[in-house]
This record gives C-alpha cells, structure tokens and sequence, in this order.
C-alpha cells in the first residue's frame, strides 16, 4: 500500500518549549491509526501543523506523495484532508446543515443538489438529521462533537483527522460513535485518531503510536503498545518498579 | 399635512441614507474591518459617473452599467492588494491605512477634478413629480427609495439564499476553521469588498444626481452611513434600512421645526438611539 501522508523529521518550538521533536512517521492508504500520549505532548500540535494552521520550523509533510508542507490549509484540505476539534468550534450563527455545506461545497467542490445530498446522507450517518435546521450554537456537546464529525466528512476526505472525539461522552453515545468511525474506516477513508479513551482507540484502530514532549516513543499494535511498560509508564503514570 | 409630508419625505431621504449604509455594514458585518475611507469611496462613485456622462452623453443612471463593475473591480482589488494585509487581531491598522486612504482619495479627486462642487444632471428626473393623496412625491426620491429597498433584499438574498453568502457568514463567524474548509479568506474579503463597493457605486451616483458634491463631499457620508449602521443594530441589512429611515425623518422633522436644525436633529436622534439601545434597535440574534 502507497503511503497518504508521510511526516518527515517535523520540529516545531515555542520558544523554549518545543511540540514536535523530529517527528516522522507514515500513513497507509486506508489504514486507521491511533495516537495517544499525556497531555501537552504535541499531539494537537501535530494536528495543526499537518492541517496548515501551524508552520514546521523545520521538515516536512508529505500528502499522497506530495510535499505539502508550504501549501495553505485551504488547499490541503481541498486535496482531501479533514479535522475534527477536541472543543468542537461549529460556525454558530450557522444552522447544522449550512455548517455542512459550507464543507461539502467549498472543500468537495460540489454544488447544488450533490452538496445537499451529500449533506443529508452524511447527516444520516452521524444521526444529526432531525436537527439539521438547529442553530449550531444551540447544540449540546454530543451533538457539536457529531457536528465536527459531520463537517469534516462532508468534505469528502481522504485523511480523516479525529481530535478526542469520544472524550466526554457517556458509555452508549460512545459505543454509537464507536461503530460510525468503524464504518467510516471500513468506506476506505485514512484516519488518524487522538484519543484518550483507550478502549474506543483500540477497538478501530490498525496500529499506534505514543507520543510525549512531541516526539514518537513508541509505535505498533494496539494490544503490544498498550501492554509495554515503557508505555504504562509514561501514559498511565504506573509506577513499574517502585 | 405639512407634517406628513416631512415625514414621508425623510423617510424617501432615509432610502439614500441606507444606501449610503448597506456597503459599510457588508464589510463591517463580514471582516470586522471599519472602512473610514467608505464616504470618499461613495464619492468616487459620483465622479466615476460624472466622467462616464462627460465623456458619453450617457445619462446618469445609464452610467451605473459602467460604474458597478469598475467599483467592483476596484474593491476586490483594494482588498487583496492593501486592506487584507492590515487585518488582524489588532483593529488599529485598518482603521489607520482607511483613514489615510481617505485623505488620498480627496486629493486625488481634487487633483483630478478641482475643488468646484459638480452635479450630474438627470434631466426631467429631477423635477418630475407624482402626487399622492395630497402629498407631492419626487420621482428621484421615490426611485431612490426602490432601489435601496431593492438593493437590501438583494443583499439578503445573497448572504441567506447562496453558496457565496453562506462563505460570507463562515469566514465571519470563524475565520480559522472557514479555512480548514477549504475557504481562501482573503479571496472571499475581496469578493466582499467588491459587492460593497457596487452597492457603493449605486449610492455614488444617485448621490451626484441628487446634490452637488465636491471632494470633501464624503466625511459627511460617512457619519450618516455610521448613524444609519448603528440606529438599525449592527449586522442587519433590514434594520439599516430603518435606520437611515430614521435618520432621514428626523432630519426632515427637525428642518420643518426650524431649518438650521436639520443636520443636528439628525445627529440628535442617533445620540438618542445610542444612549437607550447602545447595540441599536434591531441587532443580530445569533447563538
């Protein structure tokens, strides 16, 4: 399988603070990745610098082969790259259709009756049809997190970019979740999934990767990663030989 | 009957007023850019159209075929070239740049044009009249009034009804994810700025046909333009109508009460309005 996105040697400083620490690594084409790592270890840092909102101070960001790393986040995402928000920043003064059509006309690139449709069946699919006429601002935060869902599928990606999407939310709405992005997955989409619920993580993703002061420490099967004390260390704070 | 007659005549000025408003809401309402310059911009319509009736013959309202799109053309290009670059978090810079751009405009047209008040002449237009029950109605102000009503629903239309309207609320209500959509901002400020400005232009000339105007003529504009905005709540094209309307009555009932009042009681019912509805009588709800 070609690579979709490949990161190569991405550094990124505040200052004296720094995010991404000679970040590389790839994407298959299809496959679906987890990312995990405490918090402020880079991994939303890493979201925004492979979408464009944020520059690499040095490296670069390949996308289906090509070096994306100067191109705005406008064209990036008009090449089929899509994100989701841990706070879901829906246009509020917008109804929850309109948010999704601005995505499916200004990113798909379609127009008139194809946009709506592809609006509607992407409401279908993340179960926000009946509010489709709601004011965005008016949601509640299950429904702002489907309404982040919903924007970024509704620009038709190739590489889904899912940004703690489970956290929040009750046992049932995370099992109904759980099952949308698996049949997301299953559509051939990319996906790349920060998340701290680690059960919803595993249960999709095809492999894992830990990060921590914005550098990759680990990497591989879901079950071996979250088995490793090295990781148990880092992530969950265990104490291995106290 | 006198007092109705102020009345609906202020309320026909109010029209021109809106006009004068609608461009400076569009922007304000799309790119939170305050456009100091806007008063000289709509006198740049005027002597655009003076020039394209001295060298045609054309009569004014003809020339507007020439003058929209020239102004939309200097708007997208204004944008993208100068104000796109003073947009920021900071809202000094484009208030700065539009004041300057202002203080050139006048020179420029001074230069250009000199410093004698200039008129376009529409003909039996000016004069023509209709009565109505009683009441003796000039055509200009009538049509004037049609077209502004006709232009603010055309605005609606636009940022309710089409793909171009909805980027305009995206990019206004979150820049950096209207981005993510795939929106390119600074190409959608420009198509903003462009749409304002031809809205402009329209004010510009029917403006020329109405008084003389002279290269200072667009402060005075401005300050209506503002007053109209803010009466009728910012962001709502409707509630600028009925702010300019406002303004426009008051100034006819306050010249009817003693003519040197005009001007103040116009200024007086904005301070009115600002002291008991600061956000004005019809602001935007949003969410």
């Amino acid at each position: 399988m070609a690579p979709i996105l490949q990161l190569d040697k991405l550094s990124k400083a505040f200052g004296a603070v720094t995010v991404a620490d000679d970040l590389s690594f790839g994407l298959n084409s299809g496959e679906a990745l987890g990312v995990i790592g405490p918090n402020g270890a880079g991994k939303t840092t890493m979201f925004n610098l492979i979408t464009g909102t944020l520059a690499p101070d040095s490296g670069a960001i390949l996308f289906e082969g090509e070096n994306v790393t100067k191109h705005s986040a406008a064209r990036r995402c008009r090449a089929g790259m899509a994100r989701s928000f841990q706070v879901p920043q829906p246009f509020s003064g917008m109804s929850v259709f309109e948010n999704a059509m601005v995505a499916a006309t200004q990113a798909s690139g379609l127009s008139g009756q194809a946009a709506e449709q592809l609006c509607l069946d992407v409401l279908d699919q993340t179960a926000l049809l009946d509010k489709a006429n709601t004011l965005a601002g008016s949601l509640t935060l299950l429904d702002r997190k489907r309404l982040e869902l919903t924007r970024a599928l509704c620009a038709k990606p190739k590489l889904l970019m899912l940004d703690e999407i489970a956290g929040g939310l009750t046992e049932s709405e995370c099992t109904s979740l759980i099952q949308t992005i698996k049949d997301i997955h299953a559509s051939g989409v990319s996906i790349i999934w920060i998340e701290h619920v680690v059960h919803a993580l595993v249960a999709v993703v095809d492999r894992l990767i830990v990060i921590d002061f914005g550098s990759k420490i680990a990497e591989g099967a879901p079950k071996e990663i979250m088995a490793s004390p090295e990781v148990q260390e880092i992530y969950l704070g265990i104490e291995i030989d106290a | 009957m006198d007092w109705v007659n102020a009345i609906v005549q202020g309320t026909l000025l109010g029209g021109l007023y809106a006009l004068f408003a609608a461009g400076l809401s569009l922007i304000f309402g799309v790119m939170r850019l305050v456009n100091i310059a806007h008063g000289d911009l709509i006198v740049l319509g005027a002597y655009l159209g003076l020039t394209v009736v001295m060298a045609t013959g054309l009569h004014p309202l003809l020339a507007l075929v020439f003058v929209v799109p020239t102004m939309a053309a200097i708007g997208y290009v204004l944008q993208r070239g100068i104000l796109n670059k003073t947009l920021g978090d900071d809202i000094l810079p484009p208030l700065l740049v539009t004041f300057g751009l202002s203080v050139i405009l006048q020179n420029l047209f001074l230069e250009g044009y000199t410093a004698d008040p200039q008129k376009m002449n529409a003909g039996v237009l000016e004069t023509a009249s209709v009565s109505v029950g009683g009441l003796s109605l000039g055509v200009l102000p009538l049509l004037t009034f049609a077209i502004a009503v006709a232009v603010i629903a055309g605005l609606q239309f636009i940022f309710y009804r089409t793909p171009l309207g909805r980027s305009f609320r995206a990019v206004s209500d979150n820049q950096e994810i209207a981005q993510l959509m795939g929106l390119n901002k600074r190409h959608i400020f420009g198509l903003a700025m462009a749409l304002a400005l031809a809205v402009t232009a329209i004010a510009g000339i029917l403006l020329g046909i109405r008084t003389s105007f002279d290269p200072t003529a667009g402060g005075a504009r401005l300050i209506y333009g503002f007053e109209a905005v803010i009466i009728g709540g910012l962001g709502n094209l409707w509630g600028t109508l009925i702010g300019g309307v406002i303004l426009g009555v008051a100034q006819t009932v306050g010249a009817k009460i003693d003519p040197g009042w005009q001007l103040l009681a116009g200024h007086i019912a904005f301070l009115v309005v600002l002291a008991i509805r600061p956000n004005g009588l019809f602001p935007r709800v949003s969410g």
